[in-house]
């Protein structure tokens, strides 16, 4: 299915711009009037998304984080997060509940859990040494029917 | 040109003491980058002042991510340690949403 709309947009990993981030993608999807249920599930895993980039495939750099934004019809919405860092070497333990890499820092291990449970549809790609591609799915307008053009 | 910088909020948090019980008043948008400025703050409150409840105030808090759950489990364990309990109050709908998907309505009041 071909999306009815796309953003993107890419910025430097600096923990400053995780709200920039999640601002963003929201400004964007606001077209579709989502409910504030739904903006806030949607700016939490893309801030999820972003700070996993920050945290962990830069840690110990700066890199790029491309964030691309897709509305198909039926207020579906697609949003990836893809960075060209260092990678996750198992997906199955990073997505665990409470499992982190860090030490320290008082990371809760839960962004994928929060990725997961405020959207309907979670991709995680990763290769070592290239980068990952999240890709999170979410239809709006569940609970509303009416809608316009 | 003027920018307008309204829509930017900064994190912030307010300290208060009063008789063994700090209340710390959260402000702003608490992710990963806002955390640990506001972490070392309320540990430096708990630090000197070793309270018997600490109360995190989540009021004017108009963002929470899983970084807000970290700091919450922080302080809790904090807390234990000083023989203390510790109370999230004034939670929006959807920070007890997050805060719920780690169980912290398991270690904290909620009131």
């Amino acid at each position: 299915m071909r999306p009815v709309n796309i953003m993107k947009v890419n910025f430097l990993s600096r923990s400053a711009n995780e709200s920039f981030a999640r601002v963003a993608v929201a400004a964007f999807i606001a077209q579709l009037d989502p409910t504030v249920d739904e903006l806030a599930d949607i700016k939490t895993s893309v801030s999820e998304a972003v700070t996993n980039c920050i945290v962990h495939a830069y840690k110990d750099g700066i890199g790029e984080i491309y964030i691309t934004v897709k509305i198909y019809e039926n207020d579906k919405v697609s949003v990836t997060v893809k960075d060209k860092g260092c990678g996750i070497e198992n997906i199955e333990r990073a997505m665990e509940p409470m499992y982190t890499s860090t030490q320290g820092g008082e990371r809760a291990g839960l962004g994928f859990t929060v990725m997961q449970s405020f959207t309907d549809r979670l991709r995680v790609k990763s290769r070592l040494g290239f980068g990952t591609t999240v890709i999170m799915d979410k239809k709006l307008g569940k609970k509303s029917v009416a809608r316009g053009t | 040109m003027e920018i307008n910088n309204s829509q930017i909020t900064v994190m912030s948090v307010r300290i208060d003491n009063s008789e063994g019980v700090v209340t710390a008043y959260l402000q702003g948008e608490l992710d990963h980058h806002a955390a640990k400025g506001i972490r070392e703050e309320i540990d430096e409150s708990l630090e000197r002042l070793r309270p018997s409840t600490l109360i995190l105030d989540f009021k004017n808090v108009t963002f929470m991510d899983s970084s807000g759950i970290g700091l919450v489990m922080g302080r809790y364990r904090t807390m234990q340690l000083l023989n203390g309990k510790l109370v999230v109050k004034n939670a929006s709908l959807h920070i007890k949403k997050v805060m719920r998907l780690a169980g912290l309505d398991r270690l904290a009041e909620f009131e």
